[in-house]
């Protein structure tokens, strides 16, 4: 058997779908906010083997990049929480339902 | 061996990945975040982005989920006592990212991969390499993405202070 950049990018879809699925199914924030997470890792697999295959380094400053900014987002996205929270008490999407904080 | 190991490291993706998804506890959750984070490390080494691979793995497996259980400790969430997840959302959610899969997959099976998909690959990820691209052809996004780590830095000191004035 042959591991060629199909597979990797078969298991980078199907963890993408995976996370999308939890995106729009699950209610509480955080466990979105992880399903999120898990989704830019799909998109980061994808990267690094398509780089890999092509013979280009490119692909891996790409992810390089966007390690940093999800973990940035990953802070202020969760300090934003903690705001909601403070403010709401809760953290089911949808019962935040009032456009105003 | 390869082979074996790639098998190994996208089942445990997989497998972590729903739990991850269909945890009931946050916790839960988050601690399944961990291995998945390694096994995606995994798949790096695989490829040969062993830089890449320590980054995910100090990066994700470290601050990411630290961060993470901080919140759900900080915020002490009852477990989701009683909710129900609704079942038209969770047919919906489920039927929606399956035909997103079903496109992608099909795209992937009609694509023309050509020389990208085989032969054995030269290509080091190691630190040097990597090193020098991102600080000649990169460097310009390279400052801006240090500008923009500082200000999220302020920005979350900001968005955590109890009154926003």
């Amino acid at each position: 058997m042959d591991i060629g950049v199909e597979a990797y990018l078969l298991v980078s879809m199907l963890l993408f779908c995976i996370g999308m699925a939890g995106v729009l199914v699950r209610r509480n924030l955080l466990i979105v906010y992880m399903s999120l997470e898990l989704m830019l890792n799909a998109a980061n697999i994808a990267l690094v083997a398509l780089s890999r295959f092509n013979d280009n380094l490119n692909g891996q400053v790409m992810v390089f990049f966007i390690i940093t900014v999800a973990a940035a987002e990953v802070a202020v996205g969760l300090a934003l929480i903690v705001a909601l929270y403070r403010r709401h008490k809760t953290a089911q999407v949808n019962e935040l339902n009032s456009l105003k904080l | 061996m390869h082979d074996l190991l790639f098998i190994l490291f996208s089942l445990l993706i997989v497998v972590f990945g729903v739990l991850v998804v269909a945890g009931k506890n946050p916790v839960n959750s988050a601690m399944f975040l961990v291995p998945l984070m390694i096994c995606v490390g995994g798949l790096f080494v695989l490829l040969g982005a062993y830089f890449l691979a320590a980054i995910q793995i100090l990066v994700y497996a470290g601050a990411v989920i630290v961060v993470f259980l901080f919140i759900i400790m900080l915020l002490d969430m009852d477990v989701e006592k009683g909710r129900r997840i609704n079942s038209f959302a969770a047919v919906a959610g489920i039927g929606s990212s399956g035909a997103t899969l079903g496109l992608l997959v099909l795209a992937l099976s009609r694509s023309d991969l050509g020389a990208a998909g085989g032969g054995e690959s030269a290509l080091q990820g190691e630190t040097i390499p990597l090193g020098k691209l991102l600080f000649t052809d990169y460097v310009l996004p390279f400052e801006i993405l240090s500008v923009l780590l500082l200000v999220a830095m302020v920005g979350v000191i900001l968005l955590s202070k109890k009154k926003l004035q």
